[in-house]
């Protein structure tokens, strides 16, 4: 389907002796949700910065929609919307005066504009708000304009580096929820299927995204969609209670073979597909006369998959050798700043 | 793909000078936009000149009034023009280095991404500066009355053109100053260092005639010269004074034995306001 939104080959970017990208590849199809997992220093936001056309590579190649970030940055830069990590809004001009700032700094059409502003506005439930001073945002509703704005322009790759950093869980489901919507909403993206390449550290977001990529230390160490990523890490865990634990495991090891063990007061077994597997369980258990009260089939999540692949939790990874452990994400990232 | 619906995508158009206008224009508006929801900053900028003006000009005036025959003019007259240049000093630089803020709270980084030359953001902010400069001096310029200086459009209208063009060259100045600056908090002292000698080897405060050797090539290196005594002359012009008296208060700039006339002066100006936003380009490209 024509040129891909993002492809990349051999890139590499060194600060001094510090290597922070070390050559990866990647390919991102349009229309994908692609999102770029790992620590903080990963080189996730290099990666980002130099498809942005922010920082230029050492070495290697990357294109946006099939123009190269080197050579065609202004061309690149007309085709990509962007939502950084740090905040980049003005703040004594209202929410409106900004979007229309950033339609006159890209030269959008002006009889499209007041339209195209209402557009964005109402997606991410700020219309009502548009007369008031940024100032007076809350962060999350400042995430949102700025998420707005960067669709203002209708890009063909959206890029958003951390979109959900310091919000509450709530508001990182509505975040979410607009990601959603652009796909949905022709609207939002013409002719053109948008792509959203995104950024995150938070394993749970990344199960929104079509494929992901986990970097970790300059490199890409897996890349996947978040179910062939969890599949590779092994077995669902399906976990019953019964009216009677022993003979339930015994039942499991004569009629299926598996051997099961007890765990917080559930039987657990350990299968590759557990969805599958659940009627089965049903029909041999119950020829035992084994009565199940509750089955709960748990997926490998993706913190398992950053575990098998990088041997380190994220977010031990984040802290580094030598530092506290045991602190959440978010109270070690106040702390960076 | 299944299903293609077309509606009406923005599409970004490929640069040409209109866009490139279009940004440099916005960038002003914002400026404009500041300037007004300022309204404090308005009021306490106008301090400053008011007390060169009032209390400086009459307590020196008073001096020099007493070492002089008849036939002269009062020194808060000579001053006029002077107490202009320090308004658009102060004012402008501010505007120059208030690209620090815009760096800090990340909104330096939104225009600079955009798919337009950094050129046409700069010369948004020195446009902008150089226009919140010219409407405070509005509000001197209206007390022209109250120190002599009769109230003739044209001389009204040349003096806002150059105070424009004073006020754009020293935005430009803060820019380049600005560039390389991480934190407010480094670019105020940086400013005070660069400005105040701007300010007082200008021939801002006191005429350009009868100085030391050493202190006449001060000022006759300084750009800011080049911008304030096209402002006088022409104040001068619209005073009734004699050769003699204008020739102790407003001397012009003299290069060895050659007068050089305010055209030139102006040129000069016209020059450094292109020089110091090419620098300000140049430096800006190589940081961001």
């Amino acid at each position: 389907m024509g040129t891909p939104a993002v492809a990349v080959r051999g890139l590499v970017k060194r600060y001094g002796a510090v290597e922070a990208v070390r050559g990866i590849d990647l390919e991102v199809a349009r229309g994908e949700t692609f999102g770029f997992l790992g620590p903080n220093g990963a080189g996730k936001s290099t990666t980002i910065n130099i498809l942005c056309t922010l920082v230029e590579p050492t070495d290697g190649h990357a294109e946006v929609v099939g123009l190269d970030v080197v050579r065609d940055r202004a061309a690149v830069r007309r085709r990509i919307g962007l939502v950084f990590q740090d905040p980049t809004l003005d703040a004594p001009m209202s929410g409106e005066q900004n979007l229309r700032f950033h339609q006159e700094l890209y030269g959008v059409d002006r009889r499209r504009a007041a339209a195209r502003r209402e557009e964005v506005l109402r997606m991410v439930g700020l219309w009502e708000r548009r007369g008031d001073e940024v100032r007076t945002y809350s962060g999350g509703m400042r995430r949102r304009l700025e998420i707005a704005r960067g669709l203002l322009h209708s890009p063909q790759v959206l890029f958003l580096d951390e979109p959900t950093i310091g919000l509450d869980p709530q508001t990182r489901g509505t975040i979410w929820d607009y990601v959603a919507e652009l796909h949905r909403n022709p609207q939002n993206q013409g002719d053109e299927e948008i792509t959203v390449f995104v950024t995150t550290h938070y394993m749970d977001e990344a199960e929104h995204c079509d494929r992901i990529a986990i970097m970790n230390e300059g490199r890409i160490v897996a890349l996947d969609t978040p179910d062939a990523l969890k599949a590779q890490v092994g077995a669902d865990r399906v976990a019953l209670t019964t009216d009677d634990d022993e003979a339930a495991l015994a039942a499991l090891r004569s009629e299926l073979g598996l051997e099961g063990a007890v765990r917080e007061g559930a039987v657990t077994v350990a299968v590759p597909d557990g969805a599958g597997f659940v009627p089965r369980l049903f029909d041999r258990l119950g020829h035992h006369g084994v009565g199940i009260r509750s089955v709960t089939v748990t997926r490998p999540s993706l913190d398992d998959v950053f575990l098998a692949h990088t041997g380190t939790t994220i977010r031990d990874a984040e802290a580094g050798p030598g530092a506290a452990r045991g602190l959440h994400p978010m109270a070690m990232r106040m702390r960076g700043r | 793909m299944t299903t293609t619906i077309t509606t009406e995508a923005v599409r970004v158009p490929t640069s040409s000078l209109a866009t490139e206008a279009r940004a440099a224009l916005v960038v002003w508006e914002r400026e404009m936009i500041r300037f007004v929801k300022d309204r404090a900053r308005i009021l306490s900028s106008l301090a400053q000149p008011l007390l060169f003006l009032f209390v400086l000009g009459s307590g020196l005036g008073s001096l020099l009034g007493s070492t002089q025959a008849g036939g002269s003019v009062p020194f808060t007259t000579f001053l006029f023009p002077g107490v202009m240049a320090i308004s658009v000093l102060f004012t402008a630089a501010f505007a120059g280095i208030s690209i620090v803020w815009d760096r800090e709270f990340g909104f330096l980084r939104e225009m600079l991404v955009a798919p337009v030359s950094s050129a046409s953001i700069l010369l948004g902010k020195g446009l902008g500066g150089a226009s919140v400069a010219t409407l405070q001096c509005l509000v001197l310029l209206a007390l022209a009355g109250l120190v002599g200086v009769p109230y003739d459009p044209l001389m009204l209208l040349a003096m806002i053109g150059l105070i424009f063009l004073m006020g754009f060259m020293i935005t430009a100045l803060g820019l380049v100053l600005a560039a390389r600056v991480r934190q407010i908090q480094s670019a105020m002292p940086l400013v005070q260092l660069v400005i105040t000698p701007l300010m007082f080897l200008s021939g801002a405060l006191f005429p350009l005639s009868g100085l030391p050797t050493w202190l006449a090539v001060l000022t006759l290196v300084n750009p800011m010269t080049y911008a304030v005594e096209p402002l006088r002359s022409v104040v001068f012009d619209h005073l009734d004074v004699d050769a003699a008296t204008r020739a102790r208060f407003d001397p012009g700039i003299v290069w060895g034995t050659w007068p050089v006339p305010v055209a030139v002066q102006i040129l000069i100006t016209v020059a450094c306001c292109v020089l110091l936003l090419a620098l300000a380009v140049w430096r800006f490209r190589r940081t961001e």
